[in-house]
Order: C-alpha cells, then sequence, then structure tokens
C-alpha cells in the first residue's frame, strides 16, 4: 500500500524537479509558477470548491481508464465516450420538464452511461469479434464522437434562435444544482466518489473483477483456464465507456447545462495520467484526480500571474506518466533477478492494479 | 474548382504520408507508435520557430526534422530498451509534446500569434508538366516536400520488399525472438526505424507550419499523426496503398473545405468523420491483423 504511494510522489517530485529545469530556462521563477498554481487551486473557499468540480470529470475518466487497463484493454476512447455520453444527456435533457427532480436526473445519467457504454463496448465488440485492436478503433472512435458533437450543435440539437454551436439547454429539473452557490459544489464529485468505491468492490471482491484482472495478468492464460474473453472484453470496454460517458453526463447536467463543441478539453487523456498515478486503484484515483484537478484549477490564475500558458499541466501530466512508466518497467525486475534478488515473473504486465 | 480541390486534396496528403511511412517502417519493425501525434507537432513548432527567428526554411526544415528524431528517441529508449508498454508510452508523448509546444509557443511568440508568419515554401513546378490544363497545376506545381513524399513511396516499398535490411526489419516485427537467434539486433532495429521514422514525422509537421499554415497555432496537428496511424492500416500495410489512402483522406479534408464554401446541405463534419468512420469499417470487415506484422505493439525483451 505504502511502497506505490512512494512511488507515485517520487515520480511527481521528479517530473517537477524537470519541469523547473525547463522554467528556468525559459526565464521563469518556477517557484513563483508553483506558489501560482497553488494559489489559484487553494487559496480561497471558492477556488477550493472549483478544484474540486474541476476533478469530478477526471474522477469518472480515471474510473474508466483504470476499469479498462486493469484488463489489459487499452481503451484511449475515454474522451469520445465522455462526449457520446453527453450528446445522450444533452438530447434527452431538454424534454424532461415538470418531471420529478430524482427522475429526471436519473434519466440524463442513464442516458449518458448508456451512450458512453455503447461507445466503448463497440471498441469491446469489434476486439472480441473481429481482432481489431481496441487503441487504434477507439482513437478513430474518438474523432467519430468530436464531428458527431460538432454535427449535432450545429444540426438537430441546435438551440431555438440558430445563433451559437450549442443545443437547447436541459430542462431545470434535471439540473445538479449547487449546493453553496456561488461556490460550483454539487451531487457530482459525491457520486464519482461512491462510483470510486463500487469500482474497488467490484475489481477486488467480485468474481467478475477476479476474471478481469485475470484477462489484464495474461489474456492467453486466463483463456486457457476457460475465461470467456471475448464476453469478458465486451463487458469491460462498456462498463469503462459507461463511467466515461457519464462525466460528460454530470458535466453537462451540472455545469455546462448544454452541448457545445469544445465541452472536453481532453479529460479522456488526462485520464490516463491521473489512473497511472493512483496506480489504477480506484480509491486512488479520487486522490489523483483531485491532485490534477488542482493544476486545471491553478493553471489559469498561474497564467495571469506569471504568463506561463495552463498547458503547462500537460507537461507535468506527461513526464509523470513517462517516469511511472520508467519506474515500473519489468526491466528492474529481471536486472533484480540477475544481481542475485528476487527474480520477478518472465511476463510480468507492463501495469497492473494494486490492491 | 476541381482543380483547386485536386491541388487541396495533394496539399492536404503530403504530411499524413510522410509520416504514415514513416510509420510503415516503425510498424514493419513490430512496435506500434502512438506518439506519432506529438512527434508531428514538436516538428511542426520547432520548424516555425527556427524558420522564423533563423530567418531560413532550410534551417526550419532541420529544426523539425531533429525534434522528430528527439521525441521518436525518447519513444525508443522507453519501448525498445525499457520495454515499456507502447500506447501508454505514445500517448504520454502526445500529451507532453502538446503542453511543451504549447508553453514554448506563449513563451516565444506571447499570445498574439497569428503575426508570427513565415514566408511560405517555395513552389517548384516541373516544367512542361505543370502547363498541362486542369492536372499540371494540381499534381506538378507543388513544393519540394510534396515532390519528396510521393517519390519515397517507392523508395520504401523497394527497401522494405526487395533489400535484405527491409527483410530484417520485418523480421523483428514477425518475430522478434526468432530474428534476435539468427543474430540480429532486433534493439537496434527497431531504434533505427524510429529514428527514420522522427525524421519523416518531423518533417511532417514542418510541412504543416512552413508550407501550409505559414505560422503556428496550439496543436496545429489536429489529429494528423492519428490519421497516418489509420493509412498505414488503410493502406494495408503497403507503401502503395499507403499512398492510395494518403490521398482519400486528403480528398475527405479538402471536401470539407469545397463543401462549406459551396454552403450545400450535407453536414461537413460527415466528410471529417467518414476516413476515422472508414477505418473502422475496414479493420471491422476485412479483420484486424490479417497484414500486419505478427509481433506488433509486443514488447520484446532480450533475456
Amino acid at each position: 500500500m505504502l511502497w506505490p504511494l512512494i512511488k507515485s510522489a517520487a515520480a511527481l517530485a521528479l517530473a517537477i524537479a524537470l519541469i523547473s529545469i525547463v522554467l528556468v530556462a525559459l526565464g521563469v521563477s518556477p517557484v513563483a509558477v508553483f506558489a501560482a498554481l497553488a494559489e489559484g487551486a487553494f487559496g480561497s473557499w471558492y477556488a477550493f470548491t472549483d478544484t474540486v468540480v474541476k476533478a469530478t470529470p477526471l474522477v469518472f475518466t480515471g474510473l474508466a481508464i483504470a476499469v479498462a487497463f486493469s484488463a489489459a484493454l487499452w481503451n484511449i476512447g475515454a474522451d469520445g465516450q465522455l462526449l457520446v455520453g453527453a450528446i445522450l444527456s444533452g438530447a434527452i435533457g431538454p424534454f424532461l420538464g415538470g418531471w420529478p427532480r430524482p427522475i429526471a436526473i436519473t434519466i440524463v445519467l442513464v442516458a449518458g452511461a448508456l451512450g458512453g457504454a455503447i461507445w466503448g463496448g463497440l471498441a469491446g465488440w469489434l476486439r472480441a469479434r473481429r481482432d481489431v485492436n481496441e487503441v487504434i478503433s477507439t482513437i478513430m472512435l474518438n474523432f467519430v464522437a468530436v464531428q458527431t458533437l460538432s454535427w449535432c450543435v450545429h444540426g438537430p440539437l441546435m438551440e431555438a434562435t440558430r445563433a451559437y454551436p450549442a443545443s437547447t439547454p436541459i430542462a431545470e429539473s434535471a439540473h445538479l444544482g449547487f449546493y453553496f452557490p456561488p461556490s460550483r459544489l454539487n451531487l457530482g464529485i459525491a457520486i464519482g466518489i461512491i462510483l470510486a468505491i463500487g469500482c474497488h468492490l467490484l475489481l477486488f471482491r467480485t468474481s467478475f473483477g477476479f476474471e478481469l484482472r485475470a484477462m489484464g495478468r495474461n489474456r492467453r492464460a486466463a483463456a486457457f483456464f476457460g475465461l470467456p474473453i471475448a464476453s469478458l472484453t465486451v463487458r469491460v470496454m462498456a462498463l469503462s465507456g459507461a463511467l466515461a460517458g457519464l462525466a460528460g453526463s454530470v458535466q453537462v447536467a451540472s455545469i455546462t447545462h448544454r452541448l457545445y463543441e469544445k465541452l472536453s478539453p481532453g479529460w479522456g487523456y488526462e485520464a490516463i495520467a491521473v489512473a497511472l498515478v493512483a496506480r489504477l486503484n480506484p480509491i486512488g484515483i479520487v486522490a489523483a484526480a483531485f491532485l490534477f484537478g488542482a493544476l486545471d484549477n491553478g493553471s489559469q490564475a498561474m497564467q495571469r500571474a506569471v504568463g506561463v500558458s495552463p498547458v503547462l499541466v500537460q507537461v507535468i501530466e506527461g513526464m509523470v506518466i513517462l517516469i511511472l512508466l520508467a519506474f515500473d518497467t519489468p526491466i528492474w525486475s529481471r536486472l533484480g533477478g540477475r544481481l542475485g534478488g528476487a527474480k520477478g515473473p518472465a511476463h510480468a504486465p507492463a501495469l497492473s492494479p494494486d490492491a | 474548382m476541381l482543380e483547386a480541390f485536386l491541388t487541396s486534396t495533394m496539399t492536404m496528403a503530403t504530411p499524413i504520408l510522410l509520416a504514415a511511412l514513416g510509420e510503415l517502417m516503425v510498424e514493419e519493425s513490430g512496435l506500434i507508435n502512438i506518439g506519432i501525434e506529438g512527434a508531428m507537432l514538436s516538428g511542426a513548432f520547432f520548424a516555425l520557430a527556427a524558420a522564423y527567428f533563423g530567418g531560413s526554411t532550410v534551417l526550419g526544415l532541420a529544426a523539425g526534422i531533429g525534434s522528430g528524431i528527439a521525441i521518436n528517441a525518447i519513444f525508443a529508449l522507453m519501448v525498445v530498451n525499457l520495454a515499456v508498454n507502447q500506447v501508454v508510452a505514445g500517448t504520454a508523448l502526445d500529451i507532453l509534446a502538446l503542453g511543451l509546444t504549447g508553453v514554448f509557443y506563449r513563451k516565444f511568440f506571447g499570445v498574439t500569434g497569428s503575426s508570427f508568419m513565415v514566408k511560405s515554401m517555395a513552389r517548384l513546378p516541373l516544367g512542361p508538366l505543370a502547363n498541362i490544363p486542369l492536372l499540371g497545376r494540381a499534381f506538378f506545381d507543388h513544393n519540394a516536400l510534396v515532390y519528396f513524399s510521393f517519390a519515397l513511396v517507392p523508395v520504401v516499398a523497394y527497401m522494405l520488399r526487395r533489400t535484405r535490411y527491409g527483410l530484417r526489419l520485418r523480421a523483428a516485427g514477425e518475430r522478434p525472438d526468432a530474428a534476435d537467434a539468427l543474430g540480429l539486433d532486433v534493439y537496434r532495429l527497431r531504434w533505427q526505424a524510429l529514428i527514420v521514422s522522427g525524421a519523416l514525422t518531423g518533417l511532417a509537421g514542418a510541412f504543416l507550419t512552413l508550407a501550409y499554415a505559414n505560422t503556428f497555432v496550439e496543436n496545429i496537428s489536429a489529429g494528423r499523426g492519428f490519421v497516418a496511424l489509420s493509412v498505414v492500416i488503410l493502406g494495408r500495410w503497403s507503401s502503395w496503398g499507403l499512398a492510395a489512402a494518403s490521398i482519400l483522406f486528403g480528398a475527405a479534408m479538402a471536401l470539407q473545405f469545397a463543401m462549406q464554401a459551396l454552403g450545400t446541405a450535407i453536414p461537413y463534419q460527415l466528410f471529417l468523420a467518414l476516413p476515422y468512420a472508414l477505418t473502422v469499417i475496414v479493420l471491422a470487415t476485412v479483420g484486424g491483423q490479417v497484414a500486419a506484422p505478427s509481433a506488433l505493439g509486443e514488447p520484446y525483451s532480450r533475456s
């Protein structure tokens, strides 16, 4: 439990050290940059609550990645699944006026999960039945989702005045309201935390979770031992897609209340960093999402304060992923074996969740 | 109208073809490089920066090539030497390149980007060929990179299918363990493929800033690296197929501009989504792994 935490912390520290070198080379004080980041993320009650709001979609997409990666299914399509989920939520939302709040909200969320599940499940089906690499299919489906959303907000779902490329707002009965306005805190993060606990139980306490992880460790061996690999693949990808779809759904229901083209700033890709820092552990994902939500939230203030582009956050993400991969390489354990230490398994999985 | 469409098709196809030919070599050696998008974006940025501050297109092209190689060298170190997961490492490099180019761009050029223009690469009309009605302007009146990318198609085809080196490269992609047993250096072959691919992908990025947009905007590659990945699949891992698929994608992009200009009822998003949907459909109908190298994407380490 402690060792993976140390590894993630070390990777973050190393990434920050490397970025500090880059910043110094650019003539910017790293201290000023990180102070402005922290100020923007935690400097006030409002800043703190918006960090939570920014972390919310990352909790859902992070869980989506964790579930898929634990099964060694490389779902790069969380962003597309998120968008398809948002589209279905945004499409059905305007028709729920006058419905009781709990029912309207449930319908919107279920629509989002369903949209994501279809998009993810499609990639799963292609892998299971047509032998199509899910990496390629999910990337391609991301682009199809982006164009579908663009078409929707310019075409069939466009708002009534047809002045802006945005959809008709969803009914107020389907809003996830703000608890402490002006802060935008809403039910979304609570749903995310409950789902994280649910995913943890699912992965580590159910036979489905066991089969999923067994497939992730060694697909061929899992098939040899009679696990239904094809059906597992479809179900895992659908579940992963549903979680990503919920990210879009919650965002529409709580923050934007409508669809527009740049709905996701890349939460589906950022989620890969979130999931790896959390070592694919669902509970850890809540913490990692909070961390990256803070970076996202602080980055705007940092830009205003020191004039560094907010995409600095992506430099941190990219570096953290690469460093964690390097920490985890099977080469080290093999070297350890040669040097007389404990020998790692011959084919250690590149990534596997820590309970 | 048709002439403009054909010209635009060739322009749009060029960076895709350059990157796809590089990716083809990488995939024949048994690796899949999702980081190609990041290498292209880096190439685009550093080519513009060098051309703008150095005042020379040649310098810009060299910087584009160099930065593409640099990104792919990181990838090679990670996936060849450290045998980490190729998909995750590639995605990390995409994210990293998006961040780094964004930070550098804002630092070097400030927030108002559009005024930082460079001179577009010179067109080289191919003598009398350029005077053929309709086709002349469309196919024989481009800059050197357009000709270079298409001239590379038979070269790569010959190299991969007819030379000893191509055979070795493909052996590394089909059966790395067997190749190793026969004394081939799989690590070195994969490194070489990645370096050549980095140069071509960086050049593709340079094309975007030096010949197409003549400036840089954040995320200017806009998924073209991923398009190159799908071109390799649609082209069934054959150089000639890649050229055809690149032209198809280029035409879809060019058609989108034409449709918007004409103001037709067909939503332009359909043309933008079509190539990606087509890739998925082709994979689903023909089957994913038929023509792909057997060991594609599987980490290999000598033990």
